[in-house]
């Protein structure tokens, strides 16, 4: 019983780390060795394993409002939306986010109850350097969805 | 700046049932125990606000925890949904458990 | 005859209004961020910051705001005095104050601009300590007054007594410096618009200034952005207060004439 439950994790994992697949891709293009790319992806990774426990997020739902291109990492307004009725028997209770190449990828969680009347926040958010930002949300049926977007960030601001 | 000021903001005037939005702005560093003095060399330690709770009539509408990625000075805005004339407390609080608290009146037509 | 004559005038204030609105379709996509070819640094940023200088509620300079609306009514100092105590309602005081800053100033024979003010009225009238520049409180004031006049055109005096110390600020301007050996006028002139590396060149305006940058994660002078520019080029920046800045300040505003104050605006 217990075996059974560590390989459903060993697989969930292995699944979300596929999804991470393009971020991997992207980050070689710009000059990461696949290993540092492989280690941020993990600890996006085990961030989310927390959350998300042996459930596989579904895509959808989620709508990532953030520019392209940062005009300084300092202050990156980012806005988040979970498609939901906010009803009492079916609402969005967690929103987590999270960035794949800032030093810690921890960015913020929000909990909603049905008298949010809407899931949506907006923030502004320190990037170091060009990323993914990714979004999970916990629904009140257990289920769990998540979105990802990538940012260019450029070392900007002149002078000091 | 040496005590921390919020700013929110909430709609005069509601009518019962609709989902409003709530603005919320408060100064404060976020130091990301990231950084290092630069003349010292050695790390500045970590110092950010890491929560903020939104309670409407004493009941929790919306909160969040906060990691170092949140900017300085941090803005955030969310939703709350109409029910009753009172009062939306705001309640931020840092990594030394000091917290600041700010209310805002309601009122509810029909 | 008179009829006619009004008639004609009439017609010939509608031909100059055709100008003018043809002018300012040419450069209508910036409304009020520009005056004719002068383009404010709002008119440079990305839809994103600009929408956070749009709303106050989501502008974090107005912490400033807020910190010098405390200020201004706080009694300080031997007098036991607040700015209030003397000028009354800061909405009507100081509005319009800050376009005409900085000025030439009778007691020291140069520049001011309005951090001297301030620091002027605290020793002299309130008898209190001078504010370090750059301090939290020097630039709440500072940002507190200027926001009084937001909107209003920046409209500076560089006659008169002005005209050496404009004139050294234009010089000061167009001087190369620095290992780089470059002058503010390369970039801010020669090369606004254009990008240097990752940065878009602005035409280097102060009319939003203190400003919310978003690099300095806070509110800063025109002084401290003085100085960014001079270590950028690599030269020896000039000291906060400097004669050397509060000329070139006022060289600098006057570019800027026509552009209204946005402060506390919000830049990259």
């Amino acid at each position: 019983m217990i075996h059974k439950t560590l390989e459903t994790r060993q697989v969930g994992r292995r699944e979300l780390m596929a999804m991470f697949g393009a971020g991997v891709v992207a980050a070689m293009g710009v000059g990461m060795t696949p290993r540092d790319a492989m280690a941020d992806a993990k600890s996006v990774t085990d961030a989310m394993m927390k959350v998300v426990g042996d459930n596989k997020p579904a895509t959808g739902k989620i709508k990532l409002d953030l520019p392209q291109i940062a005009e300084n990492g300092n202050t990156v307004p980012i806005a988040v939306e979970v498609d939901s009725p906010m009803s009492d028997a079916d609402h969005v209770k967690a929103l987590h986010l999270w960035a794949d190449k800032n030093p810690r990828p921890e960015v913020a969680s929000f909990r909603f109850s049905p008298a949010s009347g809407k899931a949506k926040v907006s923030t502004r958010v320190r990037l170091s350097k060009t990323q993914n930002i990714v979004a999970v949300a916990e629904m009140s049926d257990g289920k769990f969805y998540m979105a990802k977007s990538e940012i260019k960030v450029t070392i900007g601001g002149c002078g000091g | 700046m040496a005590k921390t000021k919020a700013r929110v903001k909430v709609p005069k005037s509601i009518k019962k049932g609709e989902v409003f939005q709530v603005k919320t702005l408060i100064s404060h560093k976020m130091e990301t125990g990231q950084r290092k003095n630069k003349k010292t060399g050695k790390k500045i330690s970590r110092m950010i606000i890491n929560k903020l709770v939104c309670q409407y009539n004493g009941k929790e509408v919306f909160a969040s925890d906060w990691h170092p990625a949140i900017s300085a000075n941090p803005y955030m805005a969310f939703y709350v949904k109409a029910d009753a004339s009172g009062s939306l407390d705001f309640t931020w609080t840092d990594d030394e458990g000091k917290s600041v608290k700010k209310s805002a009146k309601i009122t509810v037509a029909g | 005859m008179g009829k006619f004559h009004l008639g004609s005038l009439l017609a010939a204030g509608a031909i100059l209004a055709v100008g003018f609105s043809t002018q300012a379709n040419a450069e209508g996509k910036h409304g009020m961020y520009a005056n004719g070819e002068i383009r404010s640094g709002y008119t440079y940023l990305t839809p994103q910051s600009k929408a956070i200088q749009n709303d106050d509620f989501q502008n974090p300079g107005m912490i400033w705001v807020d910190d010098g609306a405390t200020l201004y009514e706080a009694v300080d100092g031997k007098a036991g005095k607040s700015c209030k105590a003397c000028h009354g309602k800061a909405e009507v005081a100081m509005k319009g104050v800050a376009t005409t800053y900085p000025k030439y100033d009778e007691d020291t024979k140069k520049i001011k601009n309005i951090e001297a003010q301030v620091n002027r009225c605290r020793t002299k009238h309130m008898q209190a300590k001078p504010w370090k520049y750059e301090s939290g409180q020097l630039l709440a004031m500072t940002v507190f007054i200027r926001h009084q006049s937001r909107g209003m055109p920046m409209n500076v005096s560089v006659d008169g007594p002005a005209v050496p110390f404009f004139q050294k600020g234009e010089k000061f301007y167009k001087q190369r410096r620095g290992a780089l050996d470059m002058a503010c006028s390369n970039c801010h002139i020669d090369n606004a618009g254009k990008n240097a590396r990752a940065n878009l060149l602005s035409q280097g305006q102060t009319n939003g200034f203190p400003t919310y940058r978003l690099k300095w994660q806070k509110v800063g002078s025109t002084h401290r952005r003085f100085r960014g520019c001079n270590k950028q080029v690599r030269a020896t920046p000039y000291k906060y207060a400097s004669d050397e800045y509060m000329n070139l300040e006022l060289y600098v505003a006057w570019r800027g004439r026509g552009l209204p104050v946005e402060t506390p605006a919000v830049r990259n």
